[in-house]
C-alpha cells in the first residue's frame, strides 16, 4: 500500500527515489540515473552512474559513446540501491526497454516508461508487474485512440507499391524501434524484397541484426549512381525529418508515408505531407492503457507524461486514485 | 455504397495534388453507378442539405454513449466532430454494406424524433471509417480539400464537358444528379429548370505598389472595394433573387433589396445598410445576415441597399463576353434609367498614374471601404479568380500592441501547440481581453509564442493557460465592430498576430482607448 513517505517524487530533473537517492529517465544530468529504454528523451548523456538494461546501455552507447556516464551496471535480477530494490521487465517498446519496478517494505512501485502491449517483433513482450503504485505514461491517452492491427497497415502500404510499381515508398519511422518493427512486420507479410534504409537508420538496425533480430536483406539508400528509376517500387526507411531535405529528391515520384500512432487522425497525417499514413505505434492505446489499469489494479495511479486530462477522468470515473505528476522534458508526441 | 465513398475521401483527404484529387474523383465517377455517385457529388459540392443532422443531434447521441468530459478532450484533439464520433463510438463492427442512397433517403425521410435512432444504428453497424463518411454525408462540411468547383471540375473533367457550361446550369440541377450524369456519358445537355439562377461570379486576385509597376494604368478602371457582402441580383421573369458570392441564396433576408429590383437581368455588386448617402459599417450590415425573417423595425433601422459593380445580363441580352468597359457602360445606363434610390452605382475613380491611385487608397472618403479594385479594360466577364482581369489592392490592416493573456492549444493539426491566443490591451490601469487571434505567424515563430506559453503559465483553466502578461505581440485587423459580448465592448474584424515584439516591454503597450477612438471615427463615417 502507499505509505506516507512517498517513494518516488517528481521533480525537475525527473522522478526521484529519495530511499535510493537515484533518478529515473532524468532529463537533466544526475547522480544516479534508472533509464527505462533508449529513446534521446528519457535516456540522455552525462550522469554520474546509470543502471539499463544491457541493450539500453549498448543502444546509449551506440548514440552517445561508450563514456556516456561515469559507469553503467546492467541490471539482471534484484538490485538492490539503498533502502530499496529495483527490478526491470520489459515492456515490448523497442529493443531493450523495460519497466522498472521499485520495492520497498512500503509497498512497490512501477514505472513503466513507454509501453505497448501489442505483440513487436524485435523486442521481448511486455509483461505484467503486480504493484501497489503504476506510474504509467499516456502518450495515447484519449479514447480516439484504438489503433488498428499493425497487420492491416502494412497490407495497405504492400497494397500501394503493387499499384503504384514506378513510385518509390518512403516510410518514415524512427530510428530505434520504428523502423525494426516496420521491417519486421514487411518480413512477416511475406516481403523478402531488399529494404532501403536512410544512414541514419543503419547502426541500430545493425545492432537489431546483431542482438538476433532477423531483419533480412538491407541495402543503403545513398546509391552513388543515383538514377531515379533505381528505387521505383521499393520501399526506403527513413526519419521523418529526411522528407524535408533534398535526400528525398533522389526518389522517383515517392509516396510519402509515416509510421506512427498519431496518424489515426487526420490533420496529423496532412500536416506532415503524408499521403500514405501508416497506424503503427509502439505504446499503449486507450483500450490497452486502461485494460492495464483495470488488471493490474493499484492502489494509485500516477500518469507521467502525455495526455493525462483524459486518463485522470477515465481514473475517476472508474473510482480509482490517480494523479499527474506533469514531467516536463518528455516529448509530447514521440513517435 | 458506404465504403467506396469512405475510400474516396480518404484518397481526397491525402492527396495533396489537385490533379491527382481530380483524377481519384474521375475513377470514382466512372466507378460507381447512379445515384451513388450523384449523392457522393452533392456531398462534396455541399449540396445534400440535410439540415436536421445537426451538431447537436451528434453531440447528443455521443454523450448517451461516452463520458461528455473524455468526449471533449478528444474532440479538443481531433478537431474535427465528424472525426472524432467515428473514432470514440463504441463498438468495432465489421463493414456491413450500405448503398448511399439508403442512407440519404432514410436521413432525408426520418422524422426529427426518429433520426437519433436511426443515426446511432447506422453507427453501431459500421467500422470507424464507414462512420466517417457516413457522419460527413449526413453533416455536410467534407473538409478535404474539395472545393464545390473542384468537384464540379472532375465531373467536367469526367465526361469531357465545359466546367462553364456545368456551372451555369448548376442551380437548376438536384442531386442525385442523374442527368448531368447523363450528360457526362453523351447524353443530352440537361435544360435548366431554375428561374433565376446564379451565374458564376468573377474574383480578383490580391495585388500591391510593385505588382502594379508592371502594368499600364492606361488599360485599366478603378473603384472603390466597398465593406459589405459582394452579392449578384438576379431578376428573370418575375422571379428575383440574391445570391451571395458562393451562390447561396440569401433572398429572404433583404425582402427590401429584392422589392427594388424591378428590372430584367443580372447585376454584380455589393450589399450595404446605408441610410441616405451614409453607408453604415459592416456589424450593422452583420445583424441583418443569416435572419430567416426580418422586423419592420429592423428594416427601418437598417435599411439595406445594393451598390452595382457590373452588369451580366440585361433585358434578355447576355453581356458577359463584352469587355468591362463596355459593361461597365451599359450598366451606368442601366441603373441611371431604374432610378431606384435601393441600387446605386459603385462610381469610377480618376487616375493616370499608380501614384495617384495609391494616394486615394491611402485617403479613401468613407470608413466603409476595404480598398480598391483594379479592373482590365478589356476584360470578359470571367467565372472564377482567373489572373490578369481583376485585382484588389486592400488597404493596410490596422495595427495595436497587445499583450498575451492566455492561450489554448489549438485543434487538428495545431492540436500540440498552444496556437490560439486571447490578447488585452491597457484599461484604468489593468489588461483587458480585447480579442483572440488563431494565426498571422510563421511556423518558427508559432513554436517560440508555444515555448513560451509553457514556460510562463500562471494559471490553468482546463484547457485553458494564463500566462505572465509580458509578450508584446503586433495584432492587426481589418476593422472594428461594437459587441456587448465582450468585456471591452469592442470586436475586432479577422485580427491576427503580424509579428512578435519582443523589442517591447508589456507596459508600452496600447490602450484601449486607441481602439475606441478608431470606432468614434468608423461611426462618424
Amino acid at each position: 500500500m502507499p505509505v506516507a513517505d512517498p517513494m518516488l517524487i517528481p521533480r525537475a530533473e525527473g522522478l526521484y527515489c529519495p530511499a535510493g537517492d537515484f533518478f529515473i529517465d532524468p532529463v537533466r544530468p544526475v547522480a544516479k540515473a534508472l533509464i527505462t529504454h533508449g529513446h534521446a528523451d528519457h535516456a540522455r548523456a552525462g550522469h554520474g552512474a546509470v543502471l539499463a538494461t544491457r541493450q539500453t546501455l549498448d543502444i546509449m552507447a551506440l548514440r552517445y559513446g561508450a563514456e556516456f556516464a561515469q559507469t553503467q551496471q546492467a541490471a539482471e535480477g534484484a538490485v538492490r540501491i539503498g533502502d530499496v530494490t529495483v527490478s526491470f521487465h520489459p515492456a515490448g517498446h523497442v529493443l531493450g526497454s523495460a519497466q522498472i519496478c521499485v520495492a520497498a517494505q512500503g509497498g512497490r512501485v512501477v514505472v513503466t516508461g513507454d509501453y505497448t502491449r501489442t505483440p513487436n517483433a524485435a523486442c521481448a513482450p511486455w509483461e505484467p508487474v503486480p504493484c501497489d503504485i503504476l506510474v504509467t505514461e499516456a502518450t495515447f491517452a484519449l479514447p480516439v485512440f484504438c489503433h488498428p492491427d499493425p497487420m492491416g497497415e502494412i497490407a495497405k502500404l504492400l497494397e500501394s507499391v503493387a499499384k503504384f510499381p514506378e513510385r518509390a515508398h518512403l516510410v518514415g519511422a524512427y530510428a530505434l524501434g520504428k523502423a525494426q518493427r516496420v521491417i519486421m512486420l514487411l518480413r512477416a507479410a511475406g516481403y523478402d524484397a531488399p529494404i532501403y534504409l536512410h544512414g541514419a537508420l543503419q547502426k541500430l538496425c545493425d545492432y537489431h541484426i546483431a542482438q538476433g533480430v532477423a531483419l533480412g536483406d538491407l541495402r543503403p539508400a545513398t546509391v552513388a549512381r543515383g538514377r531515379k528509376g533505381d528505387f521505383a517500387g521499393a520501399i526506403i526507411l527513413a526519419p521523418p525529418s529526411a522528407f524535408a531535405a533534398t535526400w528525398a529528391q533522389r526518389f522517383p515520384d515517392p509516396v510519402i508515408c509515416f509510421a506512427s500512432g498519431w496518424m489515426m487522425v487526420r490533420a496529423r497525417a496532412r500536416q506532415r505531407g503524408v499521403e500514405l499514413p501508416l497506424v503503427i505505434s509502439d505504446h499503449v492505446d486507450w483500450p490497452q492503457l486502461t485494460q492495464t489499469i483495470a488488471e493490474l489494479d493499484p492502489a494509485e495511479t500516477w500518469i507521467t507524461h502525455g495526455r493525462e486530462e483524459a486518463l485522470m477522468r477515465w481514473c475517476a470515473l472508474e473510482g480509482r486514485a490517480a494523479r499527474p505528476l506533469r514531467l516536463v522534458g518528455y516529448e509530447d508526441e514521440p513517435e | 455504397m458506404i465504403t467506396g465513398f469512405a475510400e474516396l475521401l480518404e484518397r481526397l483527404a491525402f492527396t495533396p495534388r489537385r490533379n491527382l484529387k481530380l483524377a481519384h474523383l474521375s475513377a470514382y465517377f466512372a466507378a460507381t453507378p447512379d445515384p451513388d455517385r450523384g449523392y457522393a457529388l452533392a456531398a462534396l459540392t455541399g449540396d445534400l442539405e440535410l439540415r436536421a443532422v445537426t451538431p447537436s443531434l451528434l453531440r447528443g447521441l455521443v454523450a448517451e454513449r461516452v463520458d461528455p468530459e473524455l468526449f471533449a478532450l478528444s474532440y479538443d484533439f481531433v478537431g474535427d466532430l465528424a472525426e472524432t464520433i467515428a473514432l470514440i463510438w463504441p463498438g468495432d463492427s465489421d463493414a456491413a454494406e450500405v448503398a448511399l442512397s439508403d442512407l440519404v433517403t432514410e436521413l432525408a425521410g426520418s422524422a426529427k424524433a426518429e433520426l437519433p435512432e436511426r443515426i446511432a444504428a447506422r453507427l453501431d453497424a459500421m467500422a470507424p471509417s464507414q462512420r466517417y463518411a457516413y457522419l460527413k454525408l449526413a453533416t455536410g462540411g467534407l473538409r478535404v480539400g474539395v472545393s464545390a468547383r473542384l468537384a464540379r471540375q472532375a465531373v467536367a473533367g469526367f465526361g469531357g464537358l465545359d466546367l462553364a457550361e456545368i456551372e451555369e446550369i448548376w442551380h437548376g440541377l438536384a442531386p442525385p444528379y442523374v442527368d448531368l450524369f447523363a450528360w457526362a456519358e453523351g447524353g443530352p445537355k440537361p435544360v435548366s429548370a431554375a428561374r433565376a439562377p446564379f451565374r458564376p461570379v468573377m474574383l480578383s486576385t490580391p495585388t500591391d505598389e510593385d505588382a502594379l509597376a508592371a502594368l499600364d494604368p492606361g488599360d485599366f478602371m478603378a473603384e472603390w472595394k466597398w465593406d459589405g457582402i459582394r452579392v449578384q441580383a438576379v431578376s428573370e421573369g418575375g422571379t428575383r433573387r440574391l445570391y451571395s458570392r458562393t451562390g447561396d441564396d440569401i433572398s429572404t433576408a433583404f425582402p427590401d433589396v429584392i422589392a427594388a429590383m424591378r428590372f430584367e437581368g443580372a447585376l454584380d455588386g455589393e450589399l450595404l445598410v446605408r441610410r441616405g448617402q451614409d453607408v453604415a459599417p459592416f456589424g450593422d450590415l452583420q445583424t441583418r445576415l443569416g435572419r430567416k425573417k426580418v422586423s419592420a423595425k429592423m428594416l427601418e433601422s437598417h435599411p439595406a441597399a445594393f451598390r452595382a459593380y457590373d452588369l451580366l445580363l440585361w433585358e434578355g441580352r447576355d453581356w458577359r463576353k463584352e469587355p468591362f468597359v463596355t459593361r461597365r457602360a451599359a450598366l451606368e445606363a442601366a441603373v441611371e434609367g431604374l432610378g431606384e434610390a435601393r441600387i446605386d452605382l459603385s462610381p469610377l475613380l480618376a487616375f493616370e498614374t499608380w501614384a495617384e491611385l495609391a494616394a486615394l487608397r491611402r485617403d479613401p472618403p468613407a470608413a466603409v471601404i476595404e480598398g480598391l479594385m483594379i479592373k482590365h479594360r478589356a476584360s470578359p466577364y470571367l467565372a472564377g479568380r482567373i489572373k490578369g482581369h481583376w485585382f484588389k489592392w486592400k488597404r493596410d490592416p490596422m495595427l495595436v500592441d497587445a499583450v498575451l493573456l492566455y492561450a489554448q492549444r489549438g485543434h487538428g493539426k495545431r492540436s500540440g501547440y498552444y496556437s490560439d491566443f486571447t490578447f488585452g490591451l491597457w484599461h484604468e490601469g489593468a489588461l483587458v481581453p480585447v480579442g483572440k487571434a488563431y494565426f498571422g505567424f510563421t511556423d518558427a515563430e508559432l513554436r517560440a509564442l508555444d515555448r513560451f506559453v509553457r514556460d510562463n503559465t500562471i494559471d490553468r483553466f482546463g484547457p485553458v493557460r494564463a500566462v505572465k502578461p509580458e509578450k508584446v505581440v503586433e495584432v492587426a485587423f481589418e476593422g472594428l465592430n461594437r459587441s456587448s459580448r465582450h468585456k471591452s465592448g469592442v470586436a475586432m474584424r479577422f485580427p491576427r498576430i503580424s509579428r512578435i515584439r519582443d523589442d517591447k516591454p508589456a507596459r508600452e503597450a496600447d490602450h484601449l482607448s486607441v481602439l475606441l477612438e478608431v470606432l468614434a471615427a468608423q461611426e462618424a463615417g
